[in-house]
This record gives C-alpha cells, sequence and structure tokens, in this order.
C-alpha cells in the first residue's frame, strides 16, 4: 500500500448533541480519482472539512497521514501548505478582483509586500491555459460565469502546487458541458499525478470518472468500492447511501384525507438576480385536507424556492402561475396576503429567517399574529402572556419562562417556537421547510407528533425535507423534484429511497 | 437543560419568598446601571460645584438647555432599533428653525399655523429620506448624510446667511416661558420649608403629585399582571421602597422647580412625549414590530411585517421630532441661526447609546435614552460651572459614551 497518498484513520468528530463522524476511515491513493457519496448529512462535508484542516488538530479524535506523515492541520493554510486544497460548493472568490488577482490572493507574488504584476499575470496566463480558460488575466470574476469562475479556482488551487484537490459538489450549478470540460481535467490531473476527491450527488458523473467510491451514510464509512475490480452500478451506489431501517423513528398516524384544499398551477420562478435563470419550471401540485405531502430532491433542485415563492412572492422575480384555496384562486403577492390567506412558511433557516434571537419567546410566537393579541392596535399583553404560556406547555418548549430569549434554547426548542408561532397566526396550508434540520433524534420525534396533529385537526401540510427517511416516514404522498422540476409523484406506499433517488438520476441522465 | 430547569425553579423562588435587594439590583443591573451613574454624576458635580448644580436655577437650566436634544433622541432611538441612523436631524432641525423664521419673523403668519407647516415639513422631510433607505434600499447612513448637507445648504439660502428674529412671544415661550405666566408671580404661594420671602408655585406641585400617582398607580397594575402570570416580581416590602423613592425623586424635583418660577412650558411638550414614545415602545403593535424588525429584519418580514413600510414610518416620526427639536431651539435662542443644530445629531445618538441601545438594532428603551441625554447634559452643565474648558469637555464626553457602550456590551456578553 506504499502508493497511497493520503490515508484518514478512525475519525470522529462530535457536535454538542450530534455525532457527525464515526470511526470513518477514507484511504485515496497517488493519482487517483476518488468519489465521496451519501446523503446531505451523511457527514461528506464534515470529513473533508477536518481534512483541511476548518477543524482543527484536537476538536476530532483519530489521525490523518497525508504521504506517509501524519498531519495536526491547525487551520487550512497548513493543509495548503502540504498541497491539500478544497473548492467548497459556493465558491470562494471576490467578485470585483481580476481572475489573476484571486489567483494569487493570499499568497501574492511579491517582495517586500509590493506585487509584481508582470510575474503575477503571466503565471496565471500559464495557470488558465492549464485549466483551457481563455480569458485575460485582468477580467473580473463578476464577468465572467460560473462554470469559468469554477476553473479559475482550479487555477487557484494549481497555483499552490496541489496535489489532492477536493471539490464539493463542483458540477451543481453547471451545465452539461461545463460539467464534462470540469471531469476531463480531473482526468487531466490525474495523468499529471495529482489526485481528487469528488463529492457529488451526480452518480453518473461519479461512476463515469471515478477510479474508487467510498460511501458515507449516518457519519460512518459503509463501505469502499473498486471501480477497477467491477463495473459500479448506479443502484449499487444508491443502495450503499440509504440502506436503513426505519422503524419506531415516527409516530403512528392515521389519516383522514379530504378534499383537496390547497392547489397550485403551472408556477414558475425565476432567479432574483440572473432574470434568465429559471428556477421553478411549471410546477403542480395540490394537497388534500388533512393530508402531508413530501416534497423530496437535492440541495438546490428549486424546493425551497417554490416554497418561499408561493409565500408572498419571498424568493423569486418574474413569478407567474396560480394559487388556489377550497377551488378559489387567492392572491398570493405579498407575505401579508399569503398569511391573510391562510398560507404559513417555516423556514429551513430558522436562526435567519424565523426567529428574533434576541427577543423572547413570547416576542417571537406572537410576532406573527400581532392583531390577534391587540385591541385597535394596543397590545394587550396578560392575552400575549396567556397564550403564549399555552403553546410553550402544549409543545413542550423548555425554557426557564416566555421571557426566554430564544437564541439560548436548543435547537429542538427554537424549532418548536417558530412551529407555535405559526400554530398562533392559525393556517389552512403549512409548509414547512426542513422542519427537523439540526435537531437530535427525539426532538424531532416531538416536532413529527406536533405535525401528525396538525394534519388530524384538517389542515394541508407540505414537507420539504432532504432526508429521504422523514419524507417516506411522514407523508401520505410524495412529489419528487429536480431542477426546479416536479419530476415525479407517487403515493408514500409505493415509495421508497431507491425509488425516489431513481426519479432524481434518471432525469439527470436525460438531461441533453 | 436540567442546569437550566434548576436555575429556573430557583430564580422563580427568589422572586417569589426572598427578593433581596441584592437580587433586584443584579437582575436590573442593566436596566438601572446608567441611573446609578447618573445619580454619581449628579453627586460628584454637586459637590464639585459646591452646590450650583442642584440649585433650582440651574436644574431648570439643564432642563431648557437639554429639552431639544430628548425629543430628538426620541426619534433617533426608533431609528436605531430599526436598525439605521440618521444624520440629518442637526440640519433638518436648523432648516425647520429657518422656514420658522422666515413665517413668523418675515411674513407675520400667525404661530399656530406656522408651527403646523413646521411640523408637516419635518414630516416631509422624513418621508423623503425614509423612501430611499426603506424602498430604495440605499443607506440610512448615506441617505442622511445626503441630507445633512441638503438641509444645511437650504437653511443657508433660505436665511441669506443672516439670522431671523426675534420670535412672537407666544413662540418662544414655549421653551423660555414657564406655566406661572411671564412674571413668573402668579400662582405662588409661601414655602413652609423655607424663609419668609420663599415661594413655590402650586400648580407644579399639583401637577407632580398627579404624575407620581400615575406612576404608581401603573406599577401596581404591571406587577398584579406579572403576578398572574407566576412570574418573578419583588417583594412587596422592596416594591413599597421602590416606589417610594420613585415619588422623593419627582416631588423633590418639583419641589425644586416649585421654589423658582414653576414647570418650565417645554416640559409640558416634553412630559407627553416622553409617555407617548414609552407606550409606543412597550404596548403597541407598531412598537413591537419596530424591535422586531431591527433584531431581525428577514424573520421579520416572513412574519408579514411590513418591514419596508415601517422603516419608512420611523424616518418621518423622526422628521416631525426633529421638527419639534429644531422649534424648540429656535424659540430658546429667539432667532433663527445658520448655524443652528450644529452637532444635534451627534448628541441625540449619543444619549440613545449611552442609554444602552444596540447599534445592530433591536434593542433600546426610552428610559434609557432620557437618562442618556440627561447624563450628556448633566456632564455639559457640570462641567460648565466646574469651570471645564469647552476643549476638555468634548474629550469626557467622548470617554463617558465609549465607557457607557462598552459596559453595556461587556454586561451583555456576560448574561
Amino acid at each position: 500500500m506504499s502508493d497511497l497518498l493520503l490515508e484518514m484513520r478512525g475519525i470522529t468528530k462530535t457536535f454538542p448533541g450530534v455525532k457527525a463522524l464515526n470511526d470513518v476511515n477514507l484511504q485515496v491513493r497517488q493519482a487517483e480519482i476518488h468519489a465521496l457519496v451519501g446523503e446531505n448529512g451523511a457527514g461528506k462535508s464534515t470529513l473533508m472539512k477536518v481534512l483541511s484542516g476548518v477543524y482543527p488538530h484536537g476538536s476530532y479524535t483519530g489521525e490523518i497521514i497525508f504521504e506517509g506523515q501524519e498531519c495536526r492541520f491547525n487551520d487550512i493554510s497548513a493543509s495548503e501548505k502540504l498541497g491539500i486544497v478544497i473548492i467548497h460548493q459556493e465558491l470562494a472568490l471576490i467578485p470585483f478582483l481580476s481572475i489573476a488577482e484571486n489567483i494569487f490572493l493570499g499568497h501574492e507574488t511579491a517582495s517586500r509586500g509590493v506585487i509584481n504584476w508582470n510575474a503575477a499575470i503571466a503565471k496565471s496566463q500559464a495557470l488558465l491555459k492549464k485549466v483551457g480558460l481563455s480569458e485575460s488575466p485582468n477580467t473580473l470574476i463578476t464577468d465572467i460565469g460560473v462554470g469559468k469562475q469554477q476553473l479559475v479556482e482550479i487555477a487557484k488551487a494549481l497555483a499552490k502546487e496541489v496535489k489532492l484537490l477536493i471539490l464539493d459538489e463542483p458540477t451543481a450549478s453547471l451545465n452539461e458541458s461545463d460539467s464534462q470540460a470540469l471531469l476531463e481535467l480531473l482526468l487531466q490531473f490525474k495523468q499529471q499525478g495529482i489526485s481528487s476527491i469528488l463529492i457529488s450527488h451526480k452518480l453518473n458523473e461519479v461512476s463515469k470518472v471515478a477510479d474508487a467510491i467510498t460511501v458515507l451514510r449516518d457519519g460512518a464509512t459503509i463501505e469502499t468500492l473498486d471501480c477497477h475490480k467491477e463495473t459500479i452500478s448506479e443502484d449499487r451506489i444508491i443502495r450503499g447511501m440509504v440502506g436503513r431501517d426505519l422503524s419506531h423513528r415516527f409516530p403512528p398516524r392515521e389519516a383522514t384525507i379530504g378534499e383537496t384544499l390547497f392547489e397550485v398551477r403551472n408556477w414558475n420562478v425565476y432567479h432574483p438576480l440572473h432574470a434568465e435563470r429559471k428556477v421553478v419550471d411549471n410546477v403542480n401540485f395540490n394537497v388534500r385536507k388533512g393530508e402531508i405531502v413530501g416534497i423530496a430532491g437535492l440541495m438546490g433542485s428549486g424546493r425551497t424556492e417554490l416554497a418561499m415563492s408561493i409565500f408572498g412572492h419571498a424568493y423569486g422575480k418574474h413569478i407567474s402561475g396560480h394559487v388556489y384555496k377550497n377551488g378559489h384562486e387567492i392572491d398570493v403577492r405579498t407575505i401579508q396576503k399569503a398569511i391573510r390567506n391562510g398560507i404559513a412558511y417555516v423556514t429551513e433557516d430558522r436562526k435567519n429567517y424565523g426567529l428574533v434571537l434576541i427577543d423572547g419567546i413570547k416576542n417571537n410566537i406572537s410576532l406573527a399574529n400581532l392583531p390577534a393579541i391587540a385591541n385597535k392596535s394596543v397590545l394587550n399583553e396578560p392575552k400575549e402572556l396567556r397564550i403564549t404560556n399555552q403553546y410553550r406547555d402544549d409543545l413542550g418548549i423548555r425554557s426557564s419562562s416566555v421571557l426566554q430569549k430564544t437564541v439560548n434554547l436548543s435547537g429542538g426548542n427554537q424549532q418548536k417556537v417558530v412551529l407555535s408561532k405559526w400554530l398562533f397566526a392559525n393556517p389552512d396550508i403549512l409548509i414547512l421547510d426542513e422542519p427537523t434540520r439540526g435537531i437530535d433524534v427525539g426532538a424531532k420525534y416531538e416536532i413529527y407528533t406536533i405535525i401528525n396533529k396538525l394534519a388530524q385537526a384538517g389542515k394541508a401540510v407540505i414537507i420539504i425535507s432532504s432526508e429521504l427517511p422523514e419524507i417516506l416516514g411522514m407523508c401520505d404522498r410524495i412529489y419528487v423534484m429536480n431542477e426546479g422540476q416536479l419530476v415525479g409523484e407517487m403515493p408514500a406506499a409505493d415509495a421508497s429511497q431507491e425509488k425516489i433517488m431513481k426519479c432524481i438520476m434518471q432525469q439527470e441522465v436525460n438531461q441533453p | 437543560m436540567s442546569a437550566e430547569l434548576q436555575t429556573n425553579e430557583s430564580s422563580k423562588a427568589a422572586g417569589f419568598k426572598l427578593a433581596t435587594v441584592f437580587d433586584f439590583l443584579k437582575n436590573n443591573v442593566r436596566e438601572y446601571g446608567m441611573l446609578v451613574a447618573l445619580v454619581v454624576i449628579v453627586l460628584y458635580f454637586q459637590f464639585e460645584t459646591s452646590g450650583v448644580l442642584l440649585q433650582p436655577t440651574n436644574i431648570t437650566n439643564v432642563i431648557l438647555q437639554n429639552s431639544y436634544i430628548v425629543v430628538m433622541a426620541l426619534g433617533m432611538l426608533l431609528v436605531i432599533v430599526a436598525g439605521h441612523i440618521d444624520l440629518s436631524i442637526g440640519s433638518v432641525a436648523a432648516f425647520v428653525g429657518a422656514v420658522a423664521g422666515y413665517m413668523m419673523v418675515k411674513n407675520d403668519y400667525p404661530v399656530i399655523i406656522s408651527i403646523a407647516a413646521c411640523i408637516a415639513i419635518g414630516a416631509a422631510i422624513g418621508a423623503f429620506q425614509g423612501y430611499w433607505v426603506a424602498f430604495r434600499k440605499i443607506p440610512a447612513f448615506i441617505v442622511t448624510l445626503a441630507g445633512m448637507l441638503i438641509f444645511r445648504g437650504l437653511t443657508l439660502v433660505l436665511l441669506g446667511g443672516s439670522s431671523l428674529g426675534p420670535f412672537p412671544e407666544s413662540f418662544s415661550n414655549i421653551s423660555r416661558g414657564f406655566i406661572s405666566g411671564n412674571d413668573a408671580k402668579s400662582g405662588f404661594m409661601s414655602n413652609p420649608l423655607g424663609g419668609a420671602d420663599a415661594k413655590l408655585h402650586l400648580m407644579t406641585l399639583i401637577i407632580g403629585l398627579a404624575f407620581a400617582a400615575i406612576i404608581v398607580y401603573l406599577d401596581i397594575v404591571g406587577r398584579k399582571n406579572s403576578r398572574a402570570f407566576n412570574f418573578p416580581v419583588i417583594s412587596t416590602p422592596l416594591f413599597i421602597i421602590k416606589n417610594a423613592a420613585v415619588v422623593a425623586i419627582i416631588m423633590a424635583f418639583c419641589y425644586i422647580l416649585a421654589s423658582y418660577k414653576g414647570l418650565p412650558n417645554v416640559l409640558l411638550v416634553l412630559i407627553p412625549l416622553i409617555v407617548l414614545y414609552i407606550f409606543v415602545t412597550k404596548k403597541t403593535v407598531i412598537g413591537r414590530r419596530i424591535y422586531a424588525l431591527g433584531g431581525n429584519e428577514k424573520a421579520a418580514k416572513l412574519s408579514g411585517v411590513p418591514t419596508d413600510r415601517l422603516t419608512f414610518y420611523t424616518f418621518v416620526n423622526m422628521g416631525v421630532l426633529a421638527a419639534i427639536g429644531g422649534m424648540i431651539f429656535t424659540g430658546r435662542l429667539n432667532s433663527a441661526t445658520p448655524k443652528a443644530g450644529d452637532g444635534f445629531e451627534l448628541d441625540a445618538i449619543a444619549a440613545v447609546f449611552i442609554g444602552g441601545a444596540s447599534a445592530s438594532g433591536g434593542i433600546g428603551t426610552i428610559f434609557g435614552v432620557v437618562i442618556g441625554a440627561l447624563v450628556m447634559g448633566v456632564l455639559n452643565n457640570g462641567m460648565s460651572i466646574a469651570g471645564v474648558s469647552v476643549d476638555w469637555q468634548q474629550v469626557v464626553k467622548g470617554a463617558v459614551l465609549l465607557i457607557a457602550v462598552y459596559f453595556d456590551v461587556s454586561s451583555k456578553n456576560k448574561a
């Protein structure tokens, strides 16, 4: 095994309350493209952060051996010095600096602090040639497309004399030809002896270029597949990614489903900044009374954008389409109107979009429905206290009192506050976006119980989730979303993780 | 979690049974910290000026000198709580003063109409700036910096470089006069505590008494409500001591005023405004929403709060209060001058921050603002009497601002 470039042995990383990585092992050989696959939250990004030194030595257990030496990185620059470079999903380029300036940012070709621009330009020209980008080094980053920006990131990595390149979802925002070019480039690098770790949801790409595939699930290594020994099918990879049992993670529920309560027709949304990018593409769906409907899909498939655009056009531009409630078209052009029409949206990002963290539980719960506790715009505080105390007891928000600031609550209790806020607004349609993200198992169960009660009360519930087991365990009917379109619909009884994943992957393959 | 619950239980018990003075002070250190600092500053200068500071004449002076800053700081609090800033209010105050001079001194418009016009102009200026901030998303710092230049310039244009005055007495008396009337003779009784010549203004004492009664009544109601929801309240003896102290301070204050010329007219503008804004910030839907907007704009917006419109209104409100402040100042000088209002924005901003508001929005109280303004006012006045030169006064005020905010930030980090 002397041709090992990197070995990560027994890596365990815990966050408060959660074991993100549990005894993970990863071996990458010289001149190899190693794919790292797994569901959202399986621990891929955490593992790469451990490797690149974002989580410094000492914050995890286990060892990292690179080129035969044990490494203890304290920060990113320490790992970069050895030639380990990570390119994140969100590109880390400065938009109003030029290509050359970005490439050498942080390690400028300078003597005594004075930059030698001629040398920098010449060097970046050579690097751009290597990555096959024909742009002047003086072009501003903001003037080139995402695909080319990705190449600049790689050129930046090459400038650091990279030996191991880590790419986190590099093709997620690229079109087919750009993705193809990028994969070609990785193969070229392999010829030159540079190894890559490729994190990707696009399994067709993975099976095309990878030499080895490591599958992570729930923070543990499941298996490492050698692509040279056997041909690995996508089904084989998916089986590794999702195989787990679902017993007792969801409260039992008896569904009583009525007629259609909520319907969205021909819904189209464009990106707020890039006017030509269609984020939601002609989406049609409906939810019945008492029904829980799931929308499955990968991150970036347009689910949140769909939900937020319905919720008072809170996202997107040039929105078109119709929304019906009980058969009548309703106006959702502002958030106030959407709320008045009985829609509630529980955000996926409760800290930034859900809570006023510096305020107490009471003020957060009443915020979306202040007129209900006010008499001619004057707050009735006894009433407010009575109501918010009621929610605190009903939902089991563990806190010292309703005056406790929400910033000091645990994730699960914060989520219950957000839920309380929307329950108090008394909606008919609830859209729950990743309702259990970052919440421990016990609190998840409590939240599921609340959701079940809501459905029982005859509300229409929509759950957006990246966790397929959650969708399967909670929902009556499932829509699958990919690249802004609904690509499949199935009753939960017929659905399986494999089926949903296939639904997504098939569409990826069929893309021109 | 269990530790959290335990401390909860223990603090509840403390609230009900053995709320000691120590606990009370510890729990309210942030709210009353600046009040304590104010008392210390007052006592220091009382000693340093050999008792001049708290003499009736001087107390009255401090009120007259700082009234317009307090008025403007009330509006500034809402702007800062909403997460913005307003640098233009000094210029706006000057411009409104110039308009008042143009109308009343130059063209002899009736006082009432002129005042109404000035307030309308203030609102319009606020609406103009609020439009750019709220709907066009230009940072308030830039919009109001532009406003600062624009309205200072327009003041100069309107006044042509010279001052306008004097104003009709009915106007200037709002900021210079007393409820005892021009001669300050009617409505006085002899002072039982003073010598033969000592007089007390009766109405001042009656107003003070009524005001104190209202405050005590509200505190009793609030305490009853807290009890009804099992919130920790201070023990009955402590509650009585606290209210007795409040009444004593109000009455002492009124007694001092009554033994000079009585209640200044400007307090009849100022106190109702302060009460109104306490009410708005604490008890109304719009007040609650402004705090939510400043605390987390995105979350507030997604909760159906009309964030843009609210931001707009806070600037309109600021414009109105800047206009009122400008009129009070102009009336006090009894002339509209091109240099009026210079630096008022900084005094108002300083008062807001000394009063414990957060620079990132969402936190701050009217009570704190009033205390903050008084701290600055007493420092100014005390140092002037003590003979500290103006240049060193600036240094001290700057240092106080820095220390006050540091104190606030560090106590928040510990909490």
